[in-house]
């Protein structure tokens, strides 16, 4: 192959509505395997991907999905900023075939800026299927775009859609315009006028038609750059406009771009698709699912069993696991000890590493059952349905249906579930909905709820566990109720719900699996990385001084977890290990586990050991505490990065942590009062 | 009257919206606009309410139903559409 000159990079965006089948292109130009999920907002980030055609490196950017140009949330904003900031070669627009009305509107706004588009038809095996036709020679006459026909599902078109790439990349970027009408083209001309030499990426009369819109971002921006005169124009002739009309004047402009659309849908498709189309098998599951008696019984009742095969069938397997260490560990002392290796590595490979890494990395078979369950939620659609049932109770709480899509989401990882908040609108909401996640118990917690009931709870450990689920749930709920009652800047109306439910989608197996393997590997690199270096720290601590003997209370660790037992009396567990491992469990909560591993010898002798300092009713405050204090740094990090305040970081911090300690105590103590 | 009241099943044209500017103007650009023919797919009466739009399927919160006024059409009219 030719070697690439810079200059034949190709800068590329994917910009559609959510649900178009964005992310299927982009892995399907890719090669990639970003993970498409069926739920509004699984891209909540832009993706970047490269790819090769024809001498060319094609640089693409996949963007959260979005209805127009107005932003109402930071997902569409990054979309949107992308759009219009970013000097990209080409847009594609991916579109909907079977919603082509709606869809197109982004299209048309992304034309209107001025950008150089290709008008992507996704979605045209379903269209056949339907017998609908769309003339793609007409709507390219119509548009004046390049248009192609694609199917990311059955991979068809995307050559062709490469194909143009290349050829209308170094297209002239050129105005399209929609007749507004005489009234508003006045208006707009007049307020172009005021925006003379005006040094923007974007035409002047795309800025005249925002300010008309009230698009409050282009307002403020125009203001800073010194047009407050064309902003001033534009007041005055919107309250003129909408004296005469008797209407306001932005969805005026927002019904002229439908009426451009209806009339190139009437031109160039055969027959639109009614409503008794393809999703009549999704509104009879719909009927069921989303049934006002039913959809929360068995939203609950899914969750349930999620725990229940989570825990029978990964236990299944953990157990061979656990003896598969347990062999490995005593070959190898054995082999390390004829070797004559010093007294010091042994310790290392037994305490840290087998002892440490390997009791938590016992959980494994858990972990990839509870992730492939989740995955398989949400690929199949049901996640937003979830959202749709819940919206009721979550209302009265005072949460917006939307934000239970994070407390789901929060089951496998807080991360990722704290980011998708990103599709909720109101800045009040999103914030709530950050702070109360990290209640939400992620499978980092399961490693500690595993080995405790386990080895306490040994005949409900299910019902145990699920207990706990729902009381991290509780307590994001009671939390929610608090701040809004107690916090000014989180009070007031919660946004009503508007929610696009994908149609539900049977995902293949492999699919399923990818996404499950995705995350579970991430726990096996999480095991490799920082929770072995949380484990060879306790153990290094573990063994000095020298004097003081391995793990003993004289030794480093021992001085640190004897300052903070005391704190843990009235929770029932004021032993100095169980203060270590919640002191580092602060890094990563598989961590709790790993320590009481390494300072204990070993998974095999956890069972042994943790009884003498335990008793069922302390085990349980110390699984309720290791449920509700901060996840980890990470989870630090990411609720910095999205709240931008230190203020709410440590807010969270330091509340999440006296929560988890109260609810210990009081369990603790109500506890010691009924047995 | 309000979609809030929507049978289940039932096919109806949107005759307005109320609220506020961003309100209707978030509505207006998901495909929810005066003339556009919707059918109720579930409504649990007090609750959100799911209803089709096209091809697209969208969850209502009771708030928003109260304030999207539908207009029933006849069996005939849903036919030709």
């Amino acid at each position: 192959m030719k070697v690439l000159e810079k200059n034949d990079v190709i800068k590329v965006a994917l910009a559609g509505n959510p649900n178009s089948g964005k992310s299927t292109i982009f892995n399907a130009l890719t090669g990639g395997h970003a993970h498409v999920g069926n739920w509004p907002g699984v891209t909540v980030e832009k993706k970047d991907g490269e790819f090769n055609y024809s001498n060319h490196t094609f640089a693409i950017t996949d963007l959260p999905g979005t209805y127009s140009l107005t932003s109402y949330s930071i997902d569409e904003r990054i979309a949107r900023d992308f759009i219009v900031r970013e000097d990209q070669d080409i847009i594609v627009t991916v579109t909907d075939s079977t919603n082509l009305e709606r869809n197109l509107y982004l299209t048309i706004s992304i034309l209107e800026l001025g950008a150089n588009v290709i008008l992507d038809l996704n979605m045209a095996d379903i269209i056949e299927q339907n017998k609908i036709r769309i003339d793609v020679d007409k709507m390219k006459e119509v548009l004046e775009i390049p248009v192609v026909l694609t199917s990311g599902l059955k991979m068809t078109g995307l050559s062709e859609l490469k194909k143009r790439i290349v050829e209308f990349r170094n297209n002239q970027k050129r105005s399209f315009k929609i007749d507004y009408g005489r009234d508003i083209e006045e208006s707009i001309k007049r307020i172009e006028l005021e925006l003379e030499n005006i040094k923007s990426p974007y035409p002047k009369r795309f800025l005249s038609i925002k300010i008309l819109e009230g698009d409050v971002e282009i307002i403020e921006e125009l203001k800073k750059m010194g047009y407050s005169n064309a902003v001033d124009t534009a007041f005055r002739e919107i309250s003129k406009l909408e004296k005469k009309f008797g209407f306001d004047i932005e969805t005026e402009i927002v019904e002229k771009r439908y009426g451009l659309i209806e009339s190139i849908i009437h031109k160039c498709v055969n027959k639109a698709a009614t409503i008794e189309e393809r999703l009549t098998t999704s509104d009879k599951i719909d009927k069921i699912l989303t049934n006002k008696w039913l959809g929360i019984p068995i939203f609950a009742f899914m969750l349930w069993i999620t725990f229940q095969l989570t825990f029978t069938i990964g236990g299944f397997f953990a157990d061979y696991i656990d003896l598969f260490f347990g062999w490995f560990a005593g070959l190898s002392s054995g082999w390390l000890e004829t070797t004559g290796a010093p007294q010091w590595l042994l310790s290392f490979i037994s305490d840290g590493l087998i002892g440490g890494v390997g009791s938590v990395v016992i959980f494994l078979p858990n972990i990839m059952i509870l992730f492939l369950l989740l995955s398989f939620l949400e690929d199949v659609g049901y996640m937003a349905r979830a959202a749709f049932v819940m919206d009721r109770i979550m209302h009265a709480i005072g949460l917006p249906g939307k934000s239970f899509i994070p407390m789901i989401l929060g089951f496998g990882c807080n991360v990722p579930a704290i980011m998708s908040a990103r599709t909720i609108s109101s800045e009040r909401d999103r914030l709530l909905t950050i702070l109360i996640n990290p209640f939400v118990s992620c499978s980092a917690r399961l490693p500690v709820y595993l080995l405790f009931t386990g080895i306490f709870f040994k005949r409900n450990e299910g019902l145990v566990v699920f207990s706990l689920y729902s009381l991290g749930i509780l307590v994001a709920v009671l939390s929610a109720r608090l701040f809004k009652s107690t916090i000014p800047k989180l009070k007031g109306p919660v946004s009503p719900l508007v929610m696009e439910l994908p149609p539900y989608r049977l995902p293949s197996l492999k699919g399923v699996l990818i996404h499950m393997w995705e995350r579970s590997s991430q726990f096996l690199k999480k095991a490799g990385t920082i929770i072995l270096a949380g484990v060879v720290i306790v153990w290094l601590l573990a063994n000095f001084p020298l004097s003081a003997g391995y793990a003993s209370e004289a030794s480093l660790i021992g001085h640190i977890g004897k300052f903070l037992a005391p704190l843990f009396k009235p929770a029932g567990f004021a032993f100095w290990q169980a203060s270590v491992a919640l002191f580092f469990g602060i890094i990563a909560k598989e961590i709790v586990v790993g320590t009481f591993g390494t300072l204990f010898g070993g998974a095999g002798n956890l069972s042994t050991a943790l009884p003498h300092y335990f008793t069922q009713l302390s085990a349980l405050s110390f699984m309720v505490m290791s449920l509700l204090y901060i996840p980890c740094i990470a989870s630090i990090g990411v609720i910095y990065r999205e709240t931008n305040s230190w203020k709410w970081t440590t807010f969270s911090v330091a509340y999440s942590i006296f929560i988890g300690w109260l609810s210990a105590v009081v369990i603790y103590q109500i506890g010691l009062i009924i047995f | 009257m309000p979609l809030l009241y929507g049978k289940p099943g039932k096919q109806y044209e949107i005759v307005s919206l109320f609220g506020g500017r961003g309100f209707s103007r978030k509505l207006f650009e998901m495909g929810i606009r005066p003339g556009v023919i919707i059918k109720v797919i579930t409504n649990s009466g007090n609750g959100p309410i799911l209803v089709g739009i096209n091809n697209s399927r969208i969850g209502l919160g009771k708030g928003m139903a109260g304030k999207i006024i539908i207009n029933s059409i006849s069996i005939k009219e849903a036919k030709a559409i």
